[in-house]
């Protein structure tokens, strides 16, 4: 795993979206070989959407032969709703950009068998070649898209109920009316995300700090589904220092000193590396 | 484009769409607005056409309720009514006008016979604006007020004994959008009721009206006000006549007012006041006449000779002026300047507003989903760079 640390979370909006354009163009996608993304939703990637929106306005970055699959989807609220992921995706990303509809999944919380409409999305996510790229956010619970406290880490695309918690949380985006929220939730599993290939998670804000800390130093706990990426080969959480506050020094230290190290010898993360691993300072020595 | 199913997709716009101009595309299918999340997540398509709109303002196209002419053409007069609409209609175009009433001044029963029947309402395209339907001034105004009305066709509702009197005078309603009359005489609440029972709009002018007398108008089913300050009692605040409709707190629903902001009928100050006592109800209209799109110069049009100095038409020989011959767009302009409104605003009184008194509102002076597709494009500075109606371009520069 590596920890990516930033100053603000501007910068990480920023950090997160040149990763994705540089994955896309790395992988040089083709009609008849496409990039797929895993996409999440709410208030951490919304900057690196702007910035996405940005990069294809300029000319610098196409979705022409990219395939996205979102997280997850309220159940049972109308797509058209300000708070539902569909409107969401429409509105902060899909509509600026040149990705062909047939390529932006979204699980439908309105479908008549919710159960078949999960297993549909695991199976579309196979026949797409599985996913080069899942982007997530954390709750400040540690959960990952709706893989609340519990979850199992070896979850699959399902029905989820939400916890009191969330629905607390969310009823500011329903007029302060908890009886509005929706109860349930269609979501990827924790382990569909772990199939994917690389997974880029972005946590900002102190709100977020203690839930980085039991991602990141803590052990494997399905009570912080988060940290189940702890066993990804390839996972990054990008982080601003607001988010480190929960952190000890020494961890700071370690991936500041790494990143500091990425910049000098400029190159991009293309292995797996583990934080107790001794090699990446004797790496570091040796390229410089 | 009509009804080819081919979905069109206007970019790097901004586009005018509850009261707010904000940066989006605008998509348009089979002659409506559509709504682009729908087809990208339920059809899955993308734009069959895409046209980049250099990030000019896309705003609903107007709607004139109030026009008698122009171009050389008068549609009172009863020779050349077919030739008349298309070739007004046509010129409409290029001020941003899509749909419109064409308007007919107090004549007498002979002519309202033989021309009212050949005001059809049609669909507009690139043989012109959409026709609502006729705006029908007169003939039962006050002949006080009568402005450039002939004083011999007015009427009055003592002639009116019997409702049928009505249809008598006009002979057939069915092209009638809009009646103005002047309130302030017997029967005219029964006059009212009939026709807005037939949903033709009332609207109040060419009156000496009290305010108690106009807001019994409204309570009968008067709607609107024609051409605002002209042609009615000057404000006075002990009894403000017609004006005071824009404050009333005696009547049922709000009122709309026409008004003429062509900086020569209603005065900078006046379009304020009325902006600010009641901005809700404000419809800019041209109430332009046959002078409209002619050049400066002598003009003989039909019984009438016209001359055309400093943009400003008058009876020849003399310094009455003859009507208005601002076009639309200039009287948008003209308001913003003189009231310092958001151009949001404006565009609104000349689209939305007008759309309202007919009721209209979800087919016309929108850029909502569902509505037809016409509109305009302005550039920064609000001039006119191309009209659409219906998602076909009926007009560039």
């Amino acid at each position: 795993m590596r920890l990516v640390i930033l100053d603000s979370s501007k910068e990480v909006s920023e950090w997160a979206a040149k990763y994705v354009m540089k994955s896309i163009h790395d992988f040089k996608p083709t009609k008849d070989r496409y990039f797929v993304l895993g996409l999440p939703t709410g208030s951490t990637p919304y900057g690196m959407y702007q910035k996405l929106i940005e990069f294809h306005k300029a000319g610098k970055l196409s979705f022409k032969y990219v395939k996205t699959f979102n997280m997850d989807e309220y159940v049972g609220l109308p797509r058209d709703h300000p708070e539902s992921y569909h409107f969401y995706m429409w509105n902060n990303f899909f509509k600026h950009i040149d990705i062909d509809p047939k390529n932006a999944h979204l699980l439908d919380g309105n479908a008549p068998n919710l159960v078949k409409e999960c297993e549909n999305y695991e199976e579309e996510i196979s026949q797409a070649g599985g996913i080069h790229l899942f982007i997530g956010g954390i709750g400040p619970d540690g959960h990952i898209a709706f893989n609340e406290p519990g979850s199992s880490l070896v979850s699959r695309t399902r029905v989820k109920n939400l916890a009191q918690d969330t629905l607390e949380a969310n009823a500011r985006f329903f007029g302060n009316d908890i009886s509005k929220v929706p109860k349930q939730a269609l979501t990827v599993g924790v382990g569909t995300v772990m199939d994917a290939k690389q997974v880029m998670i972005l946590i900002t804000g102190t709100n977020k700090a203690f839930a980085l800390y039991k991602a990141v130093e803590e052990g494997i706990n399905h009570m912080w589904t988060v940290s189940a990426f702890q066993q990804h080969p390839q996972t990054i959480m990008v982080c601003d220092e607001n988010a480190t506050l929960e952190l000890r020094v020494k961890t700071v230290k370690y991936f500041k000193y790494d990143l500091k190290k990425k910049m000098i010898v400029n190159c991009y993360y293309t292995s797996s590396l583990n934080m107790v691993s001794g090699d990446l300072r004797f790496t570091y020595l040796k390229a410089t | 484009m009509g009804s080819d199913n081919k979905l069109v997709q206007f970019k790097e716009c901004r586009i005018l769409r509850d009261h707010n101009i904000i940066n989006e595309d605008l998509w348009v299918r089979n002659g409506k607005i559509v709504n682009p999340e729908k087809i990208f997540f339920d059809e899955k398509i993308t734009a069959d056409t895409v046209i980049h709109c250099k990030n000019n303002i896309i705003a609903p196209g107007f709607i004139d309720l109030q026009i008698n002419g122009g171009y050389g053409y008068d549609f009172s007069f009863e020779d050349k009514t077919e030739e008349a609409i298309s070739v007004v209609g046509k010129k409409l175009l290029s001020h941003g006008v899509t749909s419109y009433c064409p308007t007919v001044v107090t004549s007498s029963v002979e002519v309202y016979h033989k021309i009212l029947s050949k005001f059809k309402r049609k669909e507009g395209g690139l043989h012109g604006a959409t026709v609502l339907g006729t705006h029908v001034e007169g003939p039962f105004i006050n002949p006080n007020k009568k402005g450039a009305h002939r004083a011999s066709f007015i009427r009055s509702y003592e002639q009116v004994n019997d409702i049928s009197v009505i249809e008598e005078t006009y002979g057939s309603l069915e092209n009638v959008q809009i009646i103005t009359l002047a309130p302030e005489f017997p029967n005219s609440g029964s006059v009212i009721k009939y026709l807005t029972n037939r949903n033709i709009i009332v609207s109040l002018g060419h009156s000496t009206s009290h305010l108690s007398e106009a807001e019994e108008a409204v309570r009968h089913g008067a709607s609107l006000i024609t051409h605002l300050f002209n042609a009615m009692l000057p404000f006075h605040h002990r009894d403000p006549g017609l004006v005071g409709l824009l404050a009333s707190h005696n009547i049922p629903r709000s009122i709309y007012y026409g008004i003429i902001s062509d900086h020569v009928h209603t005065d900078p100050a006046a379009l304020r006041i009325a902006y600010r006592v009641n901005p809700r109800g404000l419809v800019l209209v041209t109430d332009a006449i046959s002078a409209l799109g002619l050049y400066e110069g002598e003009h003989k049009i039909g019984p009438l000779n016209m001359e055309i100095r400093d943009q400003k038409a008058y009876i020849q020989g003399t310094d009455t002026i003859a009507g208005s011959m601002a076009s639309m767009i200039e009287c948008i302009q003209f308001f913003m300047s003189a009231t310092g409104s958001p151009p949001e605003y404006a565009l609104e009184a000349a689209s939305l507003h007008p759309a309202e008194v007919l009721g209209i509102q979800k087919q016309k002076g929108t850029l909502n989903f569902d509505a037809d597709a016409d509109f305009v494009i302005l550039n920064d500075t609000f001039d006119i760079q191309s009209t659409w109606i219906a998602g076909e371009r009926v007009f560039s520069i």
